[in-house]
């Protein structure tokens, strides 16, 4: 595939300034997912304001070791979730998923998605949507736990 | 240059694949060979021809296809045992690979035996064994209460063995390493570490995935405390198919490990109750073996005797010295293993400042340049260089120079892609 691509301004771009990274206080829950082909890891951790649905994600901070489309990818997330409520960001996770699994069939919503369109190339690379996905998975990984820690 | 395989481009004429073209028309630049080798024709015909007019399943069919399909499975083992200057054919076990012959070992350890693990026992293996070469060791001595423990490696990329009196010792029942790293390249003291495991009564098991390839291995020239005890290798590395690996292993050692897995074929006698084996090789080959690609196998081992080990072993040393010397000029990139083509085999690791190395084998990927990115089953060898993963090259006998110019090239290509300068 044509590199440009998959290597867009944008993903370079979120890969070098890597928005919202390193970890911070408060939070409900940190997860460490890894992609077990590569190696490439993030500790991702969560703070909501508030409950349920209507919870304010107030802060999603990490730490990743990784390519530029895992760095980026992690920096776009954050970007558009950090601000919305847990039900304002699933429709975005959702999208973001279906992009991702779609073998580059799915045209992506750039109202929905914003910078997230541009892994549309990645998509198209089995070995890539890993990478792609990764902070994605712990963002629900984490949002499962601290929900979870609320309840109990 | 000197050391190349004569006829280079009559050889590469042997290998199909190496003639096809990838997307936007690039020629393929094969450097992933250490992950599996490519085929040459006499290989695949071997194997088409055997589907074609000999198939049948083996030693059980009462008619002339099962009578040659049992005589041409036969014919691998033999020929394998040639490969390996094995003391004797019935010594060869044809396996799934060589994760399963590893494991085929280490589970049998764990069992009912003469030479059954226990507490206070002691696996010793090192910290640049591919993952199959550790994990198994971690499940038998997590199973039976033993200990493991390993060398280190040196800032060079060599096996520290400075330690190895206090790490060898009468607890030792097993020691376990590779030949040749997969990662780092480093090609280990076989005789002398397997001489002194066998001074304190350890059984030696080697990892000779990479080596199998690349050096002549004689077991029967070599002199009995300096052989290991077992050496394990897949097929689809010495230019065979997938699906089948090999274990050899000493008679007295096979004889004395209990069966593996049960089934079909490795039985003398079952009633009800219980069942008595048939003596090695079947023992260790329950149910239907992997026959086509034993019969593949046997071709693939054959096709490298005939260019001979000498010659390809000198063939991978010009290669890897000239990469050496090509990956030295390009800035920012440390390989990370020994740096003298002497002391290594021909798989090269590296890493690029400023580039991750998904992101280099991408932008390699689209001028055709196939290398393997990530930690290559090596996560201890990478984090003992404080490294999380690597680029990989890996040549083969079919390799020539003008593709290492390729792969420097499209480093450099990748340096500019990425603004390093």
């Amino acid at each position: 595939m044509d590199l440009d691509n998959l290597y867009q301004d944008i993903i370079l771009d979120h890969a070098k300034r890597r928005l919202n990274s390193g970890l911070r206080e408060p939070f409900e829950a940190e997860v460490h997912h890894v992609n077990p082909t590569c190696g490439d890891e993030v500790t991702l951790r969560l703070h909501l304001d508030g409950a349920g649905d209507d919870a304010s994600i107030a802060d999603i901070s990490y730490d990743n070791q990784g390519c530029s489309i895992s760095s980026a990818s992690a920096s776009v997330m954050t970007e558009l979730l950090i601000g919305k409520t847990v039900a304002e960001a699933r429709p975005v996770h959702d999208a973001f998923l279906e992009m991702m699994r779609g073998k580059g069939r799915v045209e992506p919503d750039e109202d929905v998605l914003e910078d997230g369109i541009a892994f549309a190339g990645a998509a198209k690379l089995t070995a890539r949507i890993k990478c792609a996905l990764l902070s994605w998975m712990a963002y629900q990984d984490a949002l499962i736990q601290a929900q979870e820690a609320q309840h109990g | 240059m000197d050391g190349l395989l004569p006829e280079l481009e009559v050889v590469r004429k042997d290998f199909p694949i190496l003639e096809r073209t990838l997307a936007n028309g690039r020629a393929l630049v094969y450097l992933d060979s250490a992950n599996t080798s490519q085929k040459p024709q006499c290989v695949i015909d071997a194997m088409v021809d055997h589907l074609e007019h000999h198939n049948a399943n083996i030693a059980r069919a009462m008619h002339q296809l099962g009578a040659e399909a049992t005589e041409a499975f036969e014919a691998g083992r033999d020929k394998v045992a040639a490969f390996l200057g094995a003391p004797s054919r019935d010594e060869v076990i044809f396996t799934k690979n060589a994760s399963e012959a590893l494991n085929l070992v280490a589970n049998t350890l764990a069992w009912k035996g003469r030479r059954q693990l226990g507490e206070g026992d002691e696996v010793v293996i090192t910290e640049m064994e591919h993952h199959s070469n550790i994990v198994p060791w971690q499940l038998l001595t997590e199973r039976t209460g033993a200990t493991l423990r390993w060398f280190g490696l040196t800032d060079g990329g060599e096996l520290d063995l400075s330690n190895v009196d206090e790490l060898l010792t009468e607890r030792t029942k097993v020691v376990a390493f590779t030949w040749v790293s997969n990662m780092l390249g480093t090609i280990n003291p076989v005789a002398e570490l397997t001489r002194r495991a066998h001074e304190v009564g350890a059984i030696v098991v080697v990892d000779a995935s990479q080596a199998a390839p690349q050096l002549r291995i004689d077991l029967a020239a070599m002199a009995p405390e300096e052989r290991p005890d077992v050496v394990v290798f897949t097929g689809h590395k010495v230019v065979g198919p997938t699906g089948i690996g090999v274990l050899w292993g000493s008679s007295e050692l096979l004889g004395e490990l209990p069966p593996f897995l049960g089934g079909g074929e490795m039985i003398e006698t079952v009633t009800m109750a219980r069942s008595t084996y048939a003596p090695i090789p079947h023992k260790f080959e329950a149910g239907t073996p992997p026959i086509a690609e034993a019969v593949g196998l046997g071709a693939a081992v054959d096709y490298l005797s005939h260019l001979g080990l000498d010659a390809i072993r000198d063939h991978e040393h010009a290669i890897t010295a000239y990469a050496l010397d090509g990956l030295a000029t390009v800035p920012g990139l440390r390989v990370l293993g020994p740096l003298d083509a002497e002391r290594r085999g021909g798989a090269i690791s590296f890493e690029i400042d400023g580039v991750h190395p998904h992101d280099v084998a991408q932008v390699l990927d689209s001028r055709g340049v196939a290398v393997r990115a990530g930690h290559h089953c090596a996560k201890p060898a990478h984090a003992r260089y404080g490294v999380q993963s690597s680029t990989r090259m890996s040549s083969y006998l079919y390799t020539t120079p003008g593709e290492i110019d390729a792969l420097v090239e499209a480093l450099e290509y990748t340096r500019s892609y990425f603004k390093l300068g």
